[in-house]
C-alpha cells in the first residue's frame, strides 16, 4: 500500500521555524477515466532541495503542470505557499507571482540570441523603456554570473556555449526572474525538470554547486530526476511517486539506493550481479585506428565479437566523439575502421558504407538524430528494412504487422504501429530505435547515451537486450557518461581524457566509483597515457 | 479510423461538393451542365500538372518557387522551335523538357552542392528563367505551334474532356502511388521530417533532395507544353500566374486525404475545388480579380488550417 506523505518529517535544520515554502494536499487529477494522481500530497521546506522521483507516467510531470498553472486539479485540492493559502487552479502565469520558476529539460532558451538578451528576455519583453543601456545591462550581468560564482561572457551566443553552461545560464535566469517577485525574507520555488539528463558529469556537479547556492540564500528546489546518484547527492528528502499516489516520502540520507529503486518500482533490481564475465574472449571483430576528430587524437583500440565495451570520460573528453566518427557521422580528420575482414578509411566513411559494412548507431539525441518524431512508430522503426517489402510495391499490410511483432518483442506500449512516435515515454523511443537497427543485424552496434530520459524499467529492459544480443555475437560500443549503466552492462571499459585513451578497466574494476575515479584522473591528466593497441 | 480523423480527411471533398451544389442552384443553367463540367476539368488540368510536379520537392522539405518560370521558358521554347524554326514537334518538345531538366538540377545543384536555401535560389532561378524567357522571345507572344499538339492536348476528347485532364489524372496515379506504396516516396517524405535522421539512417539525402527539384522542373516543363497545347502559342508572362495557385493547392492538398503529409489525391481534390470556386463566380457574373482573392485567400487559409490540425494533435499528446 502507498503510504501517505509524511509531512511530519522535520525539516531539514536551520530552516524548522518557517512555514514550508508549498504544502500541497489532496492533489488530484483526472483525464478521462484515468486519475493521474490521486490524493498527492508534497511539502517542500524552506531551503530544501526535495527530489520527486517516478517511474514515467508515475504523474511527475502532471505534479509539475498543476504547479505551473497548466493543468487544473480535481477540485478539493489544498495549497499553501509560505503559509499563505492559494486557491487552485492556478491561473496562467500566476505562479511567477508566487515566486515559483521552472527549468525544464529543454531549458527554454533562445539559441540564436546572446546570453544577455536570454538572461534578459522576461524584462525586455515587457519594458516599457524605449532605449536599452545594453553597457549598464552587461555590467549588470557580469555581476550576476560572478555572484553565483561562474564566469559567462554575456556577449556570447547561446547555441555556441556548451550545454552545462547554457544549463547554468537557464537557472540563473529563473532565479533571478523568481527573486523580483519573492518577497525579502520568503523564498521562491524552483523547480528543475530533468535538467541533467543532457549533461556530463562534470556539468552536473557544477549546475549542483548553483542548486546549493541558490538553496542557501534564494529558494528551495524541486529536482526532478531519474538519476538516483544525482538525486542522493543533491536532495534533503525525495518523495516518491507511483502510479498516481504518493508512496512515500523519506529523508535522503536516511534512504539507500536499492531501498528508492524498490519504491520506485516496486521490485528490486539486481544491477551488479548482472555485469558479464572478466576478459574478452572472442576474436577481434571491430578496430579502430588512428582516430583524429574534432577532440580525439591518436584513438587505437580493439572490440571483441561479443563484447559490450563501454567509452567514456567527462566532458571534453571526446568519448562520446567516437561512435559518431565510426559511423561517418562527423568529419573526422584521420583514422580506419576495420570490421568484417575490411579497412574503411573514416574521413571518406559515410553513414551509408558504415550501414552497408553492418555498423549502426544509435545516436543520444533521439528527435533529432534517432527518429521522425512525427510520423509513426511503424515508420520509424521499418525506415531500415523498407527494401525487403518489395520496394516498387511496398506490402505496407505485411510491414505493419511486423511491425507489431516487434512492439511485441521490444515491451513498447503502446502496442500501436499507427501511434505518432512523439508521443511515446523516453524507453518506449528508443526501445523502436532498437527494433528499427537490431532486425537489420549489424555485426556492431556505436550507442551514445543510451537510456538518456528511459525510465528505470525500460533501462532494465534494454539493458537485457543488450546482454542478448552481444550474448548472441554481437559487438556494442557504449559511449556513455553514467557509470551505473557502463558498470551494469560493459565487460570492459575505455577511460578517455583529453582526446586520448587514459586508461582500460576490465572484470571487477568496471565498477561505477572505479570509472568515476579514473574518469576524473584522466582529465587531471594525472593517469599515464596508455594506449589499448592490439589485445 | 475515428470520426474526427475522417472529418478531417475528407472534409475538403465536401467542401467541393458544397461548392458545386451551392453554385448548380445558383446558376442551374449555367453551372449544372455536362458541357461546363467538362471545361473546368479540361481547362485546368495545367495547374494540376504543375502542382503535382511541385509536391516532390515539397515533401523533401525544399521549395521551389521557379515551376511557374519553367513552365513559361518550357512553353516558349517549343514555341519558338516548332512555330518559328519549323523544328518537327517531338524535338520541340523534348527541347523544352530537356530546358526544365535543366533548370531542376541547376537549383539542386546550388541546394545541394552548394547548401543554399531553396526559397532563395528557386525565387533567383525562377527570376532568372523569366529574364532569359522575355530575352529569347523579345517580350512578344509566339505563335504557330503544330495544332497536332492542340489536338492530343485539347481537342481529342474521351467523354467530351479533353485529353490533358487525363494526363494529369495519369500523373496523379503515378505520384500517389509512387509516394505511398514504393520505398523511394518514403524515403523522400523522411528525408523532408528529418533530414538528420534520414542521414543517419543512411539515406542518399542530398541525392533525393536533388532528384525532388530535377523532377519537379520536368514536370513543370511538361505542363509548360500542355500549356502551349491549350492556347496553340506561348506567351513571355501569363504563364507566372500559376506559381500561387499551385502553392495553394499544395498546401490546401495537404490537409485532406492524408492530412498533415503532401499528397496527390489531396492536390487532385484541392485543384479541383479551387477551380470549380473559381468558375462558379465568374458565372455569376464576379470581377475576374476574384481569381486573385481566392487563390491568395486559399492558401493562407491552407497553412492555417494545417497548423490547427497539427495543434489539436499537440493537445492531445498534453493530456495523454
Amino acid at each position: 500500500m502507498p503510504a501517505q506523505a509524511d509531512t511530519t518529517t522535520a525539516a531539514p535544520s536551520g530552516a524548522a521555524a518557517a512555514a514550508p515554502v508549498v504544502a500541497l494536499r489532496g492533489l488530484s487529477k483526472r483525464f478521462g477515466g484515468a486519475l493521474a494522481l490521486d490524493g498527492v500530497a508534497l511539502t517542500v521546506e524552506q531551503g530544501e532541495v526535495h527530489g520527486l522521483l517516478g517511474e514515467n507516467g508515475s504523474g511527475k510531470s502532471t505534479l509539475i503542470k498543476v504547479l505551473a498553472g497548466f493543468h487544473a486539479p480535481e477540485p478539493g485540492a489544498e495549497l499553501r505557499v509560505n503559509g499563505r493559502e492559494v486557491k487552485l487552479p492556478l491561473a496562467p502565469r500566476q505562479f511567477r507571482e508566487l515566486g515559483f520558476s521552472f527549468v525544464h529539460q529543454d531549458l527554454g532558451l533562445v539559441g540564436d540570441l546572446t546570453v544577455l538578451e536570454n538572461l534578459r528576455i522576461g524584462t525586455l519583453a515587457t519594458s516599457r523603456s524605449m532605449r536599452i543601456n545594453w553597457a549598464a545591462e552587461r555590467r549588470a550581468a557580469r555581476a550576476t554570473f560572478e555572484r553565483y560564482g561562474f564566469d559567462l561572457d554575456p556577449s556570447a551566443v547561446v547555441s555556441e556555449l556548451p550545454e552545462t553552461d547554457r544549463a547554468l545560464l537557464a537557472i540563473v535566469r529563473a532565479v533571478e526572474e523568481m527573486r523580483e517577485t519573492v518577497g525579502h525574507d520568503e523564498r521562491g520555488l524552483l523547480v528543475l525538470d530533468e535538467p541533467t539528463v543532457f549533461l556530463p558529469r562534470e556539468g552536473v556537479q557544477r549546475l549542483f554547486a548553483l542548486v546549493r547556492e541558490v538553496t542557501a540564500k534564494h529558494a528551495s528546489v524541486l529536482f526532478v530526476s531519474h538519476d538516483l546518484d544525482e538525486v542522493r547527492e543533491i536532495t534533503d528528502r525525495v518523495t516518491v511517486l507511483r502510479d498516481g499516489r504518493v508512496h512515500g516520502t523519506v529523508e535522503t540520507a536516511s534512504a539507500t539506493e536499492s531501498q528508492l529503486v524498490e519504491m520506485i518500482i516496486g521490485r528490486t533490481l539486481d544491477t551488479t550481479a548482472q555485469s558479464a564475465p572478466a576478459a574478452p574472449s572472442g576474436p577481434v571483430a571491430l578496430a579502430a585506428r588512428n582516430l583524429r576528430g574534432r577532440t580525439v587524437r591518436d584513438v587505437d583500440f580493439d572490440a571483441h565479437r561479443g563484447e559490450i565495451l563501454g567509452l567514456t570520460g567527462i566532458i571534453g573528453s571526446g568519448f562520446d566523439e567516437v561512435p559518431y566518427l565510426l559511423f561517418g557521422a562527423r568529419p573526422c580528420e584521420q583514422g580506419e575502421l576495420r570490421i568484417g575482414g575490411r579497412s574503411l578509411p573514416l574521413p571518406a566513411l559515410t553513414p551509408r558504407e558504415a550501414l552497408a559494412a553492418k555498423v549502426a548507431l544509435l545516436p543520444a539525441d533521439r528527435a533529432v538524430d534517432g527518429s521522425v518524431p512525427t510520423l509513426t512508430v511503424a515508420d520509424n522503426a521499418m525506415l531500415q528494412v523498407l527494401d525487403r517489402y518489395r520496394p516498387m510495391a511496398l506490402r505496407t499490410r505485411k510491414m505493419r504487422e511486423v511491425a507489431a511483432g516487434l512492439l511485441d518483442d521490444y515491451d513498447v506500449r503502446p502496442r500501436d504501429p499507427d501511434a505518432e512516435y512523439a508521443s511515446l515515454s523516453g524507453g518506449n523511443q528508443q526501445k523502436v530505435l532498437l527494433a528499427k537497427w537490431l532486425q537489420t543485424g549489424p555485426e556492431a552496434l556505436l550507442l551514445h547515451e543510451p537510456t538518456q530520459g528511459v525510465d528505470i524499467g525500460a533501462r532494465e529492459q534494454i539493458f537485457a537486450l543488450l546482454r542478448a544480443e552481444a550474448a548472441k555475437g554481437m559487438t556494442i560500443l557504449c559511449a556513455s557518461s553514467d557509470h551505473d549503466q557502463l558498470a551494469a552492462i560493459c565487460d570492459r571499459v575505455l577511460v578517455f581524457g583529453r582526446g586520448r585513451i587514459a586508461c582500460e578497466l576490465t572484470g571487477a574494476e568496471v565498477e561505477k566509483h572505479r570509472i568515476a575515479e579514473q574518469a576524473l584522473n584522466a582529465s587531471a591528466g594525472a593517469a599515464s597515457l596508455t594506449r589499448d593497441s592490439e589485445v | 479510423m475515428s470520426a474526427r480523423a475522417a472529418v478531417q480527411r475528407y472534409a475538403l471533398v465536401g467542401a467541393w461538393i458544397a461548392v458545386i451544389v451551392v453554385f448548380s442552384l445558383l446558376k442551374p443553367d449555367t453551372f449544372a451542365t455536362t458541357a461546363n463540367v467538362q471545361n473546368i476539368l479540361g481547362s485546368q488540368a495545367v495547374l494540376l500538372v504543375v502542382t503535382l510536379g511541385l509536391l516532390l520537392p515539397l515533401t523533401t522539405g525544399d521549395f521551389d518557387l521557379s515551376v511557374a518560370s519553367v513552365l513559361t521558358l518550357s512553353g516558349m521554347v517549343l514555341a519558338l522551335l516548332n512555330g518559328e524554326h519549323g523544328w518537327p514537334l517531338l524535338p520541340a518538345i523534348a527541347a523544352a523538357l530537356a530546358c526544365g531538366l535543366a533548370i531542376g538540377a541547376l537549383n539542386g545543384a546550388c541546394v545541394v552542392l552548394l547548401g543554399l536555401d531553396s526559397f532563395i535560389v528557386t525565387l533567383g532561378s525562377g527570376t532568372f528563367v523569366m529574364g532569359i524567357v522575355a530575352w529569347i522571345s523579345g517580350s512578344r507572344t509566339v505563335t504557330g505551334i503544330s495544332p497536332e499538339l492542340s489536338d492530343w492536348v485539347i481537342n481529342n476528347r474521351i467523354f467530351g474532356v479533353s485529353m490533358i485532364f487525363y494526363y494529369g489524372l495519369v500523373l496523379a496515379v503515378v505520384l500517389w502511388y509512387g509516394l505511398t506504396y514504393t520505398a523511394l516516396g518514403r524515403r523522400l517524405l523522411i528525408v523532408g521530417r528529418g533530414r538528420s535522421v534520414a542521414k543517419l539512417s543512411g539515406l542518399r539525402v542530398g541525392a533525393l533532395r536533388w532528384g525532388a527539384l530535377v523532377a519537379a522542373g520536368f514536370v513543370a516543363a511538361l505542363a509548360g507544353v500542355l500549356y502551349a497545347g491549350t492556347t496553340g502559342g506561348a506567351d513571355p508572362s501569363s504563364g507566372n500566374s500559376f506559381l500561387l495557385p499551385a502553392f495553394a493547392a499544395a498546401y490546401l492538398g495537404a490537409t485532406a486525404v492524408s492530412p498533415g503529409r503532401f499528397n496527390a489525391w489531396g492536390t487532385f481534390i484541392a485543384v479541383y475545388f479551387l477551380v470549380t470556386g473559381i468558375t462558379g463566380l465568374q458565372l455569376l457574373g464576379v470581377d475576374s480579380f476574384v481569381q486573385q482573392l481566392f487563390y491568395g485567400g486559399a492558401l493562407v487559409l491552407a497553412v492555417a488550417l494545417s497548423q490547427i490540425v497539427r495543434r489539436r494533435a499537440a493537445g492531445r499528446e498534453v493530456a495523454a
